[in-house]
């Protein structure tokens, strides 16, 4: 027996026009969690769907327990005892928790007929085990993200599952939430699974992983013990260049003139009674806890869910926003914050995606006119500095970071001056976070007006100039961030304020 | 800094894309059916009485009178089927956007029904075809409203549910009774000429032009398309989606009257039970001209072959005097084959790339 439970070496997987990934190695052993870290793009989710069986390897072989073995379906992969949960949980909602563990592989009475009992005792024994506090009869729409991990994870255990790959879980979770997978976890690791834990956030490699691997450009760069790499070498490793500093330096210059003035603005059940202004050359922060009204309220200035009460004015002129055609006639752009729901056509290709909300301007009495369109997307691409191989590429084959910088360009492509962002740095990785801040900084030293809306507190605080803070659909408050401290943010995130 | 690193702007022209479009399948099958059809019947397109007459020509004369002959007899051919096509450009745009609109026969035995009222009321018969195209447009525009300002609607629903009102009012209107004796003029919009050409021919290429050129090369194309992609983005992006939906909807009832008006002309008279199916036979065509129900993908350039394939079979097949149901069976085969290409291309490059790993 060999040292290692699953072995791969030097797989190769090729798509169309992509090497995603090259001659890449990994080795687990038993008992082991290892962190498996990379920027967006770097290749881990490919790595995942070859050894769950979803991607063949076009090279490479891979070895369980010391024998070369073949997985040409999912299905393959989980009988060896292998089995995904997934950032997004791919759950039926409808259906109750037993259902969704024992769904494919239901217990069966005689017959065919549907063993609950049994498979409601065995959910409930696998939930209590992972100390879980809701019944096997639970909806799962009804469960929280981290509780619909649980759930996953236990049914990776009716399975039997060895080895248990978590691709980002703690994206979505709160800190407690993240410290409770934490523990379910390493009791996994001491029941003698071995656990591939893949994150954007040292934090989780730190607290839990032994080793870790880290991919770069579709490539193998090293395993080290967790134990003896510094963040600072991680950063290099997972970057390949040193990142002196996250966010770029402010510039000092005084705002400029005003460009968006929002008065009284409300919108019964979501937000009510907002005001604030926004000068060029300005990064407005909005923060708050989840469900503060913040996106609610982006959104009616976008005419997405138009405000009810209040007014908007865009250069001292007033305005009124029942579409977003409205608004970016008005010279709003809105960075949507599920880009591939709201913010991008993944099927069309970047230059397409770049010109849709502007295409009035690159056509001449309504007939398109593709060679303007490539050349406006070409120079935007390039300006972004968007990776690709062509701006005929479908977006769909483009990392986070990069799908990122289309939207943003397709933000520019309008014209507007007035650019509401909604988490735009949420899903990327470091690298992309960085270039995404030097852009947020650039276009507002060219004077664009910018309303940042973000629940990362280092994000409100590096990149803001003034700071709104929101809750229960109301501003709590508003500082300069001169005058900010996370504390500060915090109390008016969460307390009730005198009123 | 990262170094500059470059990005295509130009596409080169791949031949394997090129060539690997539904379209040139669909052409194969239209020639097929043109051979099965010479096969099928000495009478397809008069040819063989074509021959005998030409016969002691030598070849260059024989050829250079034998192929006008011969296209002016299937320009002939395209008068019996041609009438509900206009409908399919519009319904391809819906489909496109992922939506369908069902009650187009409906609204085709509206149009046809109110048009006939009105000149037997008096209006003059040009006066009366306009009714039939506003009765067509109003009706469209119904459809759209209904659904942009009830979004959680199907479209399916919102039709079936038009398709039943539209017919029942055209049959509340003339009950089992029909219109006709219409000026004597009328029935040339039908089996009239232009030149040697049939005039609803070229009616059909010049709506097929322009519908074309509407998809593929305007805004309001794109937009289309883009609905059809992701209607959460396009909206995102502001695309007017529900300007764009009612237009699309319009344009199916402007085109139903249009198919009234010929349908009508071909008949010499009207019925409410008239265009009963068209719908299905138009979706149809839609959906075999590589048009996906998925939305977001298809051309017009494949509807029109897809137009033509049909109406072929189906004349083809009538020559033969075999019956409508073996038609029914080939066109659903047909269709089965068009909407599962899609699924068999990744199909077929994984069975290849598992044969054939690649190689450094």
């Amino acid at each position: 027996m060999s040292e290692y439970i699953l072995e791969l070496n030097n797989i190769t997987k090729i798509f169309p026009g992509v090497r995603a990934l090259n001659q890449v190695h990994f080795q687990l052993r038993p008992g082991e969690i290892h962190a498996l870290m990379g920027e967006n793009g770097a290749g881990k989710s490919t790595f995942i769907k070859v050894i769950t069986g979803v991607h063949q390897p076009d090279q490479g072989e891979i070895i369980l327990d010391g024998k070369p073995v073949v997985f040409s379906t999912p299905l393959d992969a989980q009988a060896a005892g292998i089995a995904a949960i997934y950032q997004h949980v791919t759950s039926y909602p409808d259906l109750s928790v037993s259902e969704n563990i024992f769904i494919g592989h239901e217990l069966l009475h005689r017959f065919g007929r549907l063993n609950w009992d049994a498979m409601h005792a065995k959910a409930g024994d696998f939930l209590r085990r992972l100390g879980a506090n809701f019944t096997p009869q639970t909806l799962m729409g009804s469960l929280s993200v981290a509780q619909q991990q649980i759930v996953e994870i236990a049914k990776a255990f009716s399975q039997n599952a060895r080895i248990i790959i978590m691709d980002e879980p703690t994206a979505a979770l709160t800190r407690r939430e993240s410290e409770e997978l934490y523990r379910i976890t390493r009791q996994l690791r001491d029941n003698g699974v071995s656990v591939i834990f893949i994150s954007h956030r040292f934090e989780d490699m730190y607290q839990l992983a032994e080793r870790v691997t880290v991919f770069r450009d579709s490539s193998y760069i090293g395993t080290w013990p967790v134990k003896e790499i510094s963040s600072h070498d991680m950063i290099v490793a997972m970057v390949g260049r040193e990142i002196t500093q996250l966010f770029p330096s402010k510039s000092d210059r005084p705002p400029g003139a005003e460009l968006l003035r929002v008065e009284k603005l409300g919108k019964p059940g979501y937000f009510s009674d907002i005001s604030f202004q926004l000068h060029a050359g300005e990064v407005l922060g909005v923060t708050g806890l989840v469900g503060a009204g913040r996106s609610e309220l982006c959104q009616a200035l976008f005419g997405i869910m138009p405000y009810e009460q209040g007014s908007v004015s865009v250069n001292g002129q007033p305005v009124t926003i029942t579409s977003p055609a409205d608004a970016i006639r008005a010279g709003l752009a809105y960075l949507p914050e599920d880009r591939q729901r709201q913010g991008l056509l993944l099927s069309w290709s970047i230059s397409r995606n770049i010109t849709l909300p502007a295409l009035r301007r690159y056509s001449r009495r309504g007939f398109t006119r593709e060679a303007q369109e490539n050349s406006h997307s070409h120079t935007l691409s390039q300006r972004l500095l968007v990776r690709a191989p062509s701006i005929h590429t479908p977006v769909s084959s483009l990392s986070g970071g990069n799908q990122q910088k289309v939207v943003m360009a397709k933000l520019l492509t309008t014209n507007a001056r007035i650019l509401i962002l909604d988490e735009p740095t949420k899903g990327v990785d470091i690298g992309a976070k960085s270039a995404m801040y030097e852009i947020i900084a650039a276009l507002a030293a060219d004077g664009f007006g910018i309303v940042l809306i973000t629940s990362e507190m280092p994000e409100v605080l590096g990149m803001c100039d003034r700071i709104l803070v929101m809750r229960n659909g109301r501003l709590t408050a508003e500082m300069p961030v001169g005058e900010a401290s996370q504390e500060k943010i915090l109390a008016a995130a969460m307390l009730s304020t005198t009123a | 800094m990262p170094g500059p690193h470059e990005i295509a702007a130009d596409r080169p022209f791949a031949w394997k894309a090129f060539f690997f479009q539904w379209e040139w399948i669909l052409l194969l099958v239209f020639l097929a059916i043109q051979v099965m059809n010479f096969h099928l019947s000495p009478y397809y397109l008069d040819l063989a009485h074509l021959r005998e007459e030409a016969a002691d020509l030598a070849w260059w004369p024989w050829l250079t009178s034998l192929i006008p002959a011969v296209l002016a007899n299937w320009a002939d051919v395209t008068i019996s089927f041609l009438d509900k096509s206009f409908i399919v450009f519009p319904m391809a745009f819906i489909i496109i956007m992922a939506e369908i609109d069902i009650s187009v026969g409906s609204t085709v035995a509206l149009s046809a029904v109110l048009m006939g009222l009105s000149y037997k009321a008096g209006l003059s018969m040009p006066l009366a075809m306009v009714v039939a195209l506003a009765v067509g447009s109003v009706c469209g525009f119904i459809n759209g409203l209904i659904l942009v300002k009830y979004r959680e609607l199907a479209p399916m629903i919102v039709t079936l549910a038009t398709m039943i009102i539209y017919r029942g009012i055209a049959l509340i209107l003339l009950e089992d009774q029909a219109v006709g004796k219409f000026p004597a003029w009328f029935q040339n919009i039908c089996w009239g000429y232009l030149g040697p050409v049939p005039i609803m021919l070229l009616a059909f290429c010049v709506t097929a032009l322009v519908f074309g050129i509407i998809l593929h090369r305007t805004t309001f194309g794109r937009q289309v398309y883009a609905i059809g992609s992701n209607p959460v983005a396009s909206l995102f992006s502001g695309v007017p989606v529900a300007r764009i939906r009612v237009t699309a909807y319009t344009l199916a009832g402007l085109m139903s009257g249009v198919t009234a008006i010929f349908l009508t002309s071909r008949m010499g008279s009207t019925r409410p039970n008239v265009a009963t199916g068209y719908e299905l036979d138009v979706i149809a065509m839609v959906v075999l001209g590589g048009v996906s129900t998925a939305g977001g993908r298809g051309r017009i350039i494949g509807t029109v072959i897809s137009v033509f394939t049909i109406g072929f079979l189906r004349y083809g097949l009538g020559l033969r005097n075999i019956s409508a149901e073996y038609l029914l069976i080939i066109i659903g085969l047909l269709l089965i084959f068009a909407v599962m290409l899609p699924n068999l291309r990744p199909l077929y490059t994984s069975w290849y790339s598992a044969r054939h790993p690649r190689r450094q």
